[in-house]
């Protein structure tokens, strides 16, 4: 690495750090209720929204009703886009008359969607009309971000909170707090400072050209840089088109890529902040904050290094295949770190091609659970049931019942927690075994030996942990894949919603102990090492078999020149 | 099953507002503040287009220098990458195949060719070569062209792009601009 990488480095670094207070900090006013700069302006936007459903933003919503509503808005939100797929060729804002999309891909989509997921079996420039990515697919790019952001308060007020009724907030309330006030404007000065890049945002047909040497090409258009900020800002990562950002309409200059590298982070590391506001202990975020920099700059430093080993099939280093000239190896790699902590899944250069122990980090990375930034709200829920799981640890090694925030963490809790940690875990060992067998399974296989293997890891632990990134080698619109994966999405999403929402419902009931000088605090060092080791112990029990058999068989076999 | 009817009333209220009044709000913007811009930055020539700025194009012909090997091959519909991983076999015979046919095109050349023109991009629609994949190309385009070698290299220097503000993204060159000015040159040359 030369200077100027370090120098990159450094600033998104110090970039993110920075901004982490001043989001943070907003958007604690905003989620507890409180007034903005920005109320002025938006405050008649919130009004409409509660009158236009007819709900009454002063009720409470123990934990049982604030799930209903989550999962009731949810599924309209999957039937709007299933529904826009199945029928686009007869609606409007469809200048390239595509046809409707099948089944099974048009299901597999909507599932991705709603879930935060944006695993994409499709090629958006080729399949996907321009009101299916924009009332349907962008839409959902805002509402599950906003679902994230209200479980996450669900969870920081069962936490932080004493509330007799079982009272964890207003779904609306926060549904609609958390799009108008921060998703929107962000997105919005996103997409504005995009546009000056060349990022296309129009509704105009494709444009056919005759280039220099004679040959017709057909440039795609569309309103992408609206998509494309709330996929980078709400962890979504859904790309307008089929290479995502690697592709220069999506993410024209270095300067573009580094604004959508930063919105990558920007929300869930800002969380960490919001969240020790909340509890009115600034060190709890923090601590939390340091703990997820500190695994995702590990990481990072491994896959920069990664990229550094020659490759003897090759005699090369860096290799730039899969990497776009304006973006670079240093840049990508960055990117590929950032896009797999969070659970954004949005790429600007093919994973798949990067070397094997960088695109096993990508890989291990997801498989840590997404906590470590994780997605918009998602990240914060997830880590916080790794602190409960420590903090039960760690009552276990010094033999006092186990508190956090000055509650009780009892059996029931740490059940749930389990359930929320392992499920995804679970669900990416068995699809990917399965698939591994059989032959609609292998049959969907780019790449060989190794590789391939990781192929069908990767799609599983990016679906059941609602990253949405890929080894895109794997053919995955086909029947087998499509409905496998929308299966994993759902597990990976809602089977750690409800046991949050269950552990919320617990905690908000109970009293809230002062902190004795026997508490085990949780804004400590001690205690951010014991986190630390807690999430990557169990991605690295659960997964190391796997990855041994994957990326890192095959960086060794790399290692001796062996090609598949 | 209270919640039913609300959700069904938000949702939609939420989808005129975040998958229609924010895309046509931010067009707006665009259309004003940004139009050539957000409709692909296309390049005209005497009124006709012939490409976009962000869109690799093809060019076999000796006299233009070569864009990136495209996963894609030069169509935008869709963009594409090879996928292919650092132990593929197919990866290492297209490596061998772009080398050779680069070594065919400038037979003399003894310096190895830049990565860049031995990879395919991420998109398939790299507009992008490195500066030296655009020096390591000189000789061939000059040759081709009956210039001075160093009026050739003259023109890449100042095509290049460094680095945005001098720190971000990697060093450049617009294979499309560079060919342009090129054939500029060539024109105004000839009259």
């Amino acid at each position: 690495m030369n200077f100027e990488d370090f120098v990159q480095v450094a600033l998104y670094v110090i970039a993110l750090i920075a901004l982490t207070p001043v989001l943070g900090g907003y958007m604690a006013r905003v989620l507890e209720g409180e007034r903005t700069f920005l109320t002025p302006v938006l405050g008649g936007l919130e009004k409409l929204g509660y009158r236009a459903a007819g709900v009454d933003p002063r009720a409470r919503m123990d934990w049982r009703e604030y799930l209903k509503a989550v999962l009731w808005f949810n599924l309209f939100g999957f039937l709007a886009v299933f529904l826009l797929q199945l029928f686009q060729h007869s609606l409007p804002l469809n200048p390239q008359q595509f046809a409707n999309v099948s089944w099974d891909s048009a299901l597999n989509t909507a599932v991705s969607f709603m879930t935060n997921t944006n695993w994409q079996g499709y090629a958006g420039e080729t399949t996907m009309s321009y009101l299916t990515q924009m009332a349907g697919l962008a839409v959902q790019n805002f509402l599950s971000a906003a679902t994230g952001l209200a479980v996450f308060l669900a969870l920081a007020r069962g936490i932080l909170k004493k509330n007799d009724d079982g009272s964890l907030g207003n779904f609306w309330v926060d549904l609609v707090r958390g799009t108008v006030y921060i998703l929107l404007p962000l997105s919005f000065i996103v997409a504005v400072a995009l546009m000056s890049q060349g990022v296309v945002q129009t509704f105009r047909s494709y444009k056919d050209v005759v280039t220099v040497e004679g040959a017709k090409q057909t440039i795609p258009l569309g309103p992408a840089a609206s998509q494309v900020a709330i996929k980078q800002i709400g962890t979504n990562g859904g790309g307008f088109f089929n290479t995502n950002s690697a592709t220069p309409m999506e993410n024209p200059t270095p300067l573009s890529n580094f604004i959508e590298m930063l919105a990558i982070l920007l929300i869930p590391a800002a969380l960490t902040f919001t969240y020790g506001r909340m509890a009115k202990r600034p060190r709890e975020g923090w601590t939390l904050f340091i703990v997820m920099l500190l695994v995702w700059l590990g990481g990072l430093a491994i896959s920069l290094l990664a990229e550094r080993v020659p490759n003897p099939i090759f005699h090369m280093s860096n290799l730039m295949e899969g990497i776009e000239t304006r973006i670079g190896v240093t840049n990508s790699v960055i990117w590929s770190t950032a896009t797999t902590v969070a659970s954004n899944g949005s790429v600007n250069a093919m994973h798949a091609s990067l070397s094997p122990l960088a695109g096993g980090i990508a890989l291990f990375n997801m498989m840590m659970g997404e906590v470590i930034f994780g997605g918009v709200g998602a990240g914060m829920y997830g880590m916080l049931l790794f602190v409960i799981l420590t903090v039960f640890l760690s009552g276990l090694m010094v033999g006092r019942s186990p508190e956090y925030m000055g509650k009780k963490i009892e059996a029931s809790e740490v059940q749930m927690a389990i359930l929320g940690i392992l499920a995804p875990c679970a669900v990416v060992l068995i699809g990917a075994a399965i698939s591994a067998v059989l032959p609609t399974g292998l049959s969907s296989l780019a790449n060989h030996g190794p590789h391939g293997l990781t192929e069908i890891l990767y799609a599983f632990t990016s679906t059941a942990n609602n990253n949405g990134s890929a080894f895109a080698g794997l053919n995955a619109n086909t029947v087998y894949y499509n409905l496998m994966l929308a299966g994993a999405m759902l597990i990976g999403r809602f089977a750690v919603i409800i046991p949050c929402l269950v552990i919320a419902g617990y905690l908000v009931k109970k009293k809230i102990a002062p902190p004795s000088s026997g508490t085990f605090s949780t804004d400590t060092a001690i205690f951010g090492i014991l986190l630390v080791g807690v999430i990557v112990i169990v991605g690295a029990l659960t997964f190391l078999p796997a990855l041994s058999l994957g990326p890192i068989v095959e960086h060794f076999l790399m290692l001796r020149g062996m090609t598949f | 099953m209270r919640q039913i009817i609300p959700s069904l009333r938000m949702f939609i209220f939420m989808t005129c507002l975040t998958g229609l009044v924010y895309p046509f709000a931010v067009t707006g913007i665009g259309d004003v503040f940004f139009p050539e811009k957000v409709r692909g930055s296309i390049v005209y020539d005497n009124g006709r287009p012939i490409g976009s700025l962000l869109i690799e194009q093809q060019f076999k012909n000796r006299k233009y220098f070569w864009p990136r090997p495209s996963a894609a091959g030069f169509s935008p519909l869709p963009s594409n990458a090879s996928n292919l991983g650092p132990t593929s076999v197919d990866l290492k015979m297209a490596f061998d195949k772009r080398r050779r046919q680069l070594s065919k095109a400038d037979p003399d050349m003894v310096t190895e060719p830049p990565q860049d023109l031995l990879f395919a991009s991420g998109s398939g629609l790299d507009p992008d070569i490195s500066p030296q994949a655009a020096i390591y190309q000189v000789r061939r385009v000059a040759k081709a062209r009956r210039m001075a070698f160093n009026q050739v290299m003259d023109l890449v220097q100042k095509y290049v792009q460094r680095r945005q503000w001098d720190i971000f993204g990697e060093p450049r060159v617009n294979v499309l601009e560079l060919n342009l000015a090129l054939d500029r040159i060539a024109s105004t040359g000839s009259k």
